[in-house]
């Protein structure tokens, strides 16, 4: 795994490892293309057009017009954007935003903030399996809905929601709500379709391009206003105003990184999943045979996560014994650093579940030695660790 | 895996006499040229259809470009894509079912069309309609049908070939087989109105190469790439064609600074079209091309356009003459010309222009102005000679793949 054999990474859904060539394009464009996209000589124009073709490159994967997409620093900035720009302008005829309730922070933490500028907001649960049902979304909206918020791949679990379908559903009760699509653990993972989805953020770090890029589409014609002033940089036609939607002089050294990155994952996801399909197949065949541990991401989730619980070894200390291991998994979202999982949570799980979930996260590079490891190291974990005592 | 075939119907090429068959035999040229590249295909005629059918896999898997490639071509009124079966009933019922699985699901009304051409097949018409309805009805039981105004009309040709089984029609691209009627250079500008003026005259008939006037350093590389671009994209319909570039700035800088500020447009365009002229002669056109608007702006008045027709000896078509600017907006957008030709950069026709040119200037005080600028001609002739040729290729832009640059 990575550049050693004893190491096995195993926490893809936190980050994943820049691809060499994705680093390389980013070296050789700060090297080369170092002009201002804004200046108007030849140098300027030429980083522009390489800007457009990264930007091309990328909406291609999310089969939506280039102009329709725009960089952004990250996946949560792309939700901010999203979320905080709809509901400004919504605010007039509407009240309230329904929104799963195992998002990630990038889109409750909003949300809630929202909530105290007085919006309404109606959070769906999923069932105890982790399964969303659209039917609650669409119950749960009404003429006063101005959005409707729900990851496409669930960060923890890897749980699916058909969101095109969602979104034709709602819109179908409410032409006007807008739909919001956190597609960070989706993209290029599974397809997407952008038929009715109004704005859809994806991050480049999931998908080994660099941390600090991301990029979020804004279907045509759907308005919103950024929360950031500044100059006009990633104005599109969306946003109707002189203001760009993601103001600032654009990283175009990134962005070509996140448009290799684009390129190499869209073209190979087929085979990506095939491979990862079958790694995760070994993995839950192998972790089934421990007694007591169980699975708390559903038969259908994406084969990049597999959620388990131990039901006995806290998650933090059977992290740190694997990590003695080389071997690293997370407790959860990383982003939430130990803290108790959001999702397992709205599923309703018991406090144990919750305090020894573990989430193991492949990627293609993965071996079957780094499952064989990892599932080596759980049961050993549990045989040899001191047990919550409770 | 279904075989699919794209079905041309001729638009008014079939109104034609004794040479409907040399604008045939161009069409089936012009077909065939276009989907060489994406595998093997057949391109035939019978009962004044066009057929262009996929003989191999490639082929088969390239449908798609094909149909867009087809859709562009000029001198089809209307194609649709089909399926082939055998002709016999069950055999065309299976077919409807699941090549219509889709539209039939997303339509709550339909209703059956169907067309003999071979009238040794047992069915007539409409008991064949009846039949497939009835068929289709009792699959997906949601539908209802409506011969009025239906959401979809399911077609069925039993012709010599086979059956073809297609959802409705649409609308092909119009007009003559480009090449019939002869070659013609467009002043391609790079704002809105130009590339519409070359598709409407591609339209016609008309094989096109492209003029561009370039001023650098008025303007700039960007302005130029944008007008490759769009010459590009107009190429779609118009095949393969060149863009000439006229180095432009001397003449320009000549005429600001020897003639009047409010005749500085009218002789400009005077200039221009001169050396366009002397290009076309080159390469054998017989017309020019532009882009105006009957009083758009101060160049495009009756008397402006006189002093412009007067300038040189080829006939000038102006196909948006009686347009407004909305209606050509309109076009830009569908053809997909629009979203580059708004990029904002400096154009040759906006630089040095007067804040009150001229709206109703007269040829002999345009031509007494030209008396004066003695040295106009030889520049002209430098800036016609030293023409940059750019190879413009059909099919660049639309089907470029963004992610192989990456």
């Amino acid at each position: 795994m990575l550049h050693n054999e004893s190491l096995h990474y195993l926490d893809h859904a936190a980050t994943t490892m820049v691809h060499p060539q994705v680093a390389q394009m980013v070296y050789d464009t700060l090297c080369q293309n170092w002009a201002n996209p804004s200046s108007l000589y030849q140098p300027g124009y030429e980083s522009r057009q390489l800007l457009d073709k990264a930007r091309a490159a990328v909406a291609k994967t999310l089969g939506a017009p280039a102009q329709q997409v725009f960089f952004t620093g990250c996946g949560t900035e792309g939700n901010n954007i999203a979320i905080q720009g709809a509901l400004k302008v919504r605010r007039s005829w509407a009240s309230n935003v329904v929104v799963s309730g195992y998002e990630h922070p990038s889109v409750s933490a909003v949300l809630r903030q929202m909530e105290q500028d007085g919006w309404e907001i109606r959070t769906i649960l999923p069932d105890s399996e982790g399964h969303l049902s659209i039917e609650d979304f669409v119950s749960a909206t009404d003429k006063q809905t101005a959005l409707v918020c729900c990851m496409q791949v669930n960060n923890e679990i890897g749980s699916v929601v058909d969101v095109n379908q969602l979104a034709r559903r709602v819109k179908e009760k409410n032409p006007r709500t807008g739909v919001h699509v956190d597609g960070v653990q989706a993209w290029l993972r599974m397809p997407v379709s952008m038929e009715y989805i109004d704005s859809y953020t994806v991050s480049g770090h999931k998908v080994h391009a660099p941390k600090g890029i991301g990029a979020l589409y804004l279907r045509e014609g759907y308005h919103i206003q950024p929360p950031f002033a500044g100059g006009g940089q990633e104005k599109g036609k969306t946003a109707g105003q002189q203001q760009g939607v993601r103001p600032g002089t654009e990283n175009l050294a990134y962005a070509v990184g996140l448009a290799k990155a684009a390129a190499l994952g869209y073209k190979s996801s087929q085979e990506r999943w095939n491979r990862v399909a079958g790694l995760n197949r070994q993995l839950r065949q192998g972790l089934k045979e421990i007694p007591g541990l169980v699975f708390n991401s559903p038969e259908d989730a994406v084969p990049e996560v597999l959620n388990v619980s131990t039901m006995c070894i806290k998650s933090e200390t059977m992290l740190h014994f694997l990590e003695q291991r080389q071997i690293y998994v997370s407790s959860g979202s990383a982003c939430s650093k130990g803290a108790s999982s959001p999702t397992l949570q709205a599923m309703g799980a018991s406090a144990l579940r919750m305090d020894t979930a573990l989430r193991i996260s492949l990627g293609a590079e993965n071996t079957s030695q780094d499952i064989q490891a990892v599932v080596d190291g759980i049961r050993e974990g549990m045989q040899t660790l001191a047990k919550i005592s409770g | 895996m279904m075989k699919e075939i794209i079905m041309c119907y001729q638009g008014e090429m079939a109104l034609k006499g004794l040479n409907r068959s040399s604008f045939e035999a161009v069409l089936s040229k012009s077909l065939r040229w276009r989907v060489r590249d994406l595998g093997e295909f057949q391109v035939y005629k019978a009962q004044s259809t066009m057929y262009v059918e996929p003989k191999d896999e490639q082929a088969q898997q390239n449908m798609d470009i094909a149909y867009q490639r087809v859709s562009k071509t000029f001198g089809l009124a209307a194609l649709s894509r089909a399926a082939v079966c055998e002709k016999e009933m069950s055999a065309i019922q299976n077919t409807a079912k699941t090549y219509l699985e889709s539209a039939l699901r997303a339509a709550k009304t339909f209703k059956v069309e169907a067309k003999r051409a071979d009238k040794s097949f047992p069915l007539k018409s409409p008991e064949l309609s009846r039949h497939l309805g009835g068929y289709l009805l009792s699959c997906f039981p949601h539908l209802k049908v409506d011969v009025k105004n239906p959401d979809l009309v399911v077609m069925v040709e039993i012709r010599d070939f086979g059956a073809y089984v297609h959802g409705a029609k649409e609308p092909g691209a119009g007009g003559l087989p480009v090449g019939t009627s002869g070659r013609a250079v467009t002043m391609l500008s790079g704002g809105i109105d130009s590339p519409v003026a070359a598709w409407y005259m591609a339209r016609r008939g008309l094989a096109l190469h492209h003029i561009h006037f370039a001023s650098p350093p008025y303007t700039s590389q960007a302005a130029q790439d944008k007008v490759k671009k769009l010459a590009e994209i107009v190429s779609d319909y118009t095949g393969n064609c060149m863009l000439y570039v006229v180095p432009y700035t001397t003449p320009q800088e000549y005429i600001r600074d020897n003639a009047p500020d409010v005749l500085f447009t009218v002789l400009m365009r005077r200039s221009m079209m001169r050396i366009a002229n002397q290009i076309a002669k080159q390469i054998d056109a017989k017309a020019l091309i532009t882009g105006e608007s009957l009083a758009q702006v101060a160049s495009q008045t009756l008397q402006a356009l006189a002093c412009t027709d007067a300038a040189q000896d080829l006939p000038v078509l102006r196909p948006l003459i009686g347009m407004d600017k909305t209606e050509i907006t309109a076009v830009a957008r569908r053809i997909g010309t629009f979203e580059t030709s708004i990029l904002p950069y400096e154009d040759c026709c906006t630089i040095f222009t007067p804040p009150h040119p001229k709206t109703k200037p007269s040829l002999q005080e345009v031509e007494e102005a030209e008396a004066k600028m003695p040295g106009l001609a030889e520049l002209e002739q430098q800036a016609a000679e030293q023409v940059l040729r750019i190879r413009i290729e059909m099919h660049r832009q639309a089907e470029l793949d963004p992610l192989d640059e990456f």
